[in-house]
């Protein structure tokens, strides 16, 4: 199996529409040939932020455009491609079902394997396409509404370590910056607040820190500082610049605190298991300066080496559903035209439940 | 149409007027979660889940369905769809994301449910949340027949 593959990657379970072709080795590097992302540049004014596409038959649209486009690009047909990769789930109902539409319709007219990959296995093995990280590695994994510790140790192995609760990080950025009327998205938007604030200056919450797991809430910070913005608002009668530029730096803090703490925990845990080995982050917490100085600060004072993989393929992309077709496909081998979409999909379905405030469990 | 106010001081009493509402709801009713960003409707709505899985002797991750807009739990008694509408484009789309089937067959948790427009629907329980000191007051206005026994239970 360690013959060189080529493999069309698919991805339509979110907001944007993506198609890639991705060359390499099972167990070596890959190559990307062609990464094509139909983004929805659409901002919707009155929420700040991306509408999703929620019609099926609008990604089914994008996405022939998409594999067109990425074979151009790559200088290929599909007689030169070994097999299709394609996201069945977890996401958007929709979408998900239009992806895995498409790949059958391109696996059965062109006589190809098809494989149907977990988004977030695409996430969680980027690193491996972008810069061959060894197995096995922990993984912080930010995308979209997930934000979990995984233990790396295969393909197709994955171990929960924790994760968040309730909202991811970047929900709780776009919520905040929502709320401080600053623009989307919300993560350098508060960032750029954040820069000429003072940190010190409101006592949010440090959410779970009290918990010895590695698991995240965000909800409750979020509320914290909705209610100082309206303490303010109810004192003098608006927010001035500072007053907003140092709730966003009471916020950044309190998630940098909550992160790198968790980091440290999730680093020990994994260290029990294989010693210290790599934190890789995939997702917008690394674009933070703060975020990632957290985050790398606590990686290597547990002894861990820190990579972030280039954010364009953090981000939602074919390319690593390709990749991820391209390392599983050995493993597990190809699906049938059974393959369904599963809008619900835990990487680590062994994994015990991450749960919310005061119930601990099924017997509460 | 009946009314009532709670004054909930903490999340434990969140929890339980989440497990209150999940050991009435029945197939084809609906909670609209109204209140501003952090008002408390995502951790009412988990309450509500975490109590009905509890009951079957599950416990599942109860992930944010902000990006989804929907997060689809399978019960015994009948489908538990969470939505969160705040990022919906159009109504229309809620069709197409299936809600005009689940508002009848399923119990629907939604929040934002300003953005239901025509497909609102005339029998829901609205739980109206806000900030009241350091606790959070909820306030219910059911429409359409059926709520005695809830009320009931929530005022004894």
């Amino acid at each position: 199996m360690d013959r060189t593959l080529t493999l069309l990657g698919l991805e339509s379970s979110c907001d944007d529409t993506a198609a890639a072709v991705v060359r390499g080795r099972p167990g070596g590097a890959g190559e990307i040939l062609s990464s094509v992302v139909s983004g929805q540049a659409e901002l919707h004014a009155d929420f700040g932020g991306v509408v999703p596409e929620i019609a099926a038959r609008a990604h089914a649209e994008r996405l022939d455009l998409c594999v067109e486009r990425a074979l151009e690009e790559a200088g290929l047909s599909l007689a030169d491609v070994d097999a299709i990769a394609v996201t069945a789930g977890p996401g958007l109902i929709g979408g998900v079902v239009s992806g895995v539409m498409c790949a059958k319709g391109l696996a059965a007219g062109a006589g190809l394997p098809l494989i149907g990959v977990n988004h977030l296995s695409g996430h969680a093995l980027t690193p491996r396409l972008t810069d061959g990280l060894a197995y096995p590695y922990l993984m912080l994994l930010v995308s979209g509404g997930h934000c979990q510790f995984l233990a790396v140790e295969g393909p197709d192995s994955f171990r929960r370590l924790g994760g968040t609760i309730d909202d991811a990080p970047g929900e709780a950025f776009d919520k905040v910056a929502k709320m401080l009327a600053l623009g989307y998205p919300g993560g350098p938007a508060v960032e750029r607040e954040a820069a000429a604030g003072d940190a010190a200056r409101f006592a949010f919450p440090r959410p779970l820190l009290d918990r010895p797991d590695c698991d995240f809430s965000f909800s409750g910070l979020k509320t914290a500082v909705r209610r100082a913005r309206d303490r303010i608002v109810a004192e003098k009668g608006g927010l001035t610049v500072q007053d907003r530029a140092d709730l966003c730096a009471g916020f950044q803090q309190a998630v940098a605190e909550v992160v790198a703490e968790k980091t440290r925990r999730a680093c020990r845990l994994f260290a029990q298991a294989h010693g210290p080995r790599t934190l890789a982050v995939a997702g917008g917490v690394a674009a933070n300066a703060v975020l990632r100085a957290a985050l790398t600060g606590a990686a290597e004072g547990e002894g861990f080496g820190f990579l972030a993989p280039p954010l364009r393929l953090c981000t939602d992309n074919g390319a690593m559903i390709a990749w991820a077709g391209l390392e599983q496909l050995g493993l597990r081998g190809p699906d049938d035209m059974a393959l369904g979409a599963r809008p619900r999909w835990p990487l680590d379905a062994a994994a015990a439940a991450m749960l919310g405030s005061g119930r601990k469990g099924a017997k509460a | 149409m009946r009314e009532l106010s709670l004054f909930l001081p903490d999340a434990a009493a969140t929890d339980a007027l989440g497990a209150a509402l999940a050991a009435r709801l029945a197939p084809g009713d609906t909670l609209l979660l109204d209140g501003t960003l952090g008002a408390g409707k995502s951790s009412l709505a988990r309450a509500v889940i975490r109590s009905r899985l509890a009951a079957e002797g599950r416990a599942e991750d109860i992930p944010s369905p902000t990006f989804t807009l929907v997060q689809v739990y399978d019960t015994e008694a009948a489908a538990l769809w969470h939505c969160d509408l705040y990022r919906l484009g159009h109504a229309d789309e809620l069709i197409e994301l299936g809600l005009d089937e689940a508002l009848e067959e399923a119990i629907c948790l939604i929040e934002w449910p300003e953005r239901l427009g025509s497909l609102r629907p005339a029998r829901a329980l609205t739980i109206s949340l806000a900030d009241e000191g350091e606790g959070r007051r909820a306030r219910l206005t059911a429409t359409g027949p059926g709520w005695d026994p809830l009320f009931g239970a929530l005022e004894a």
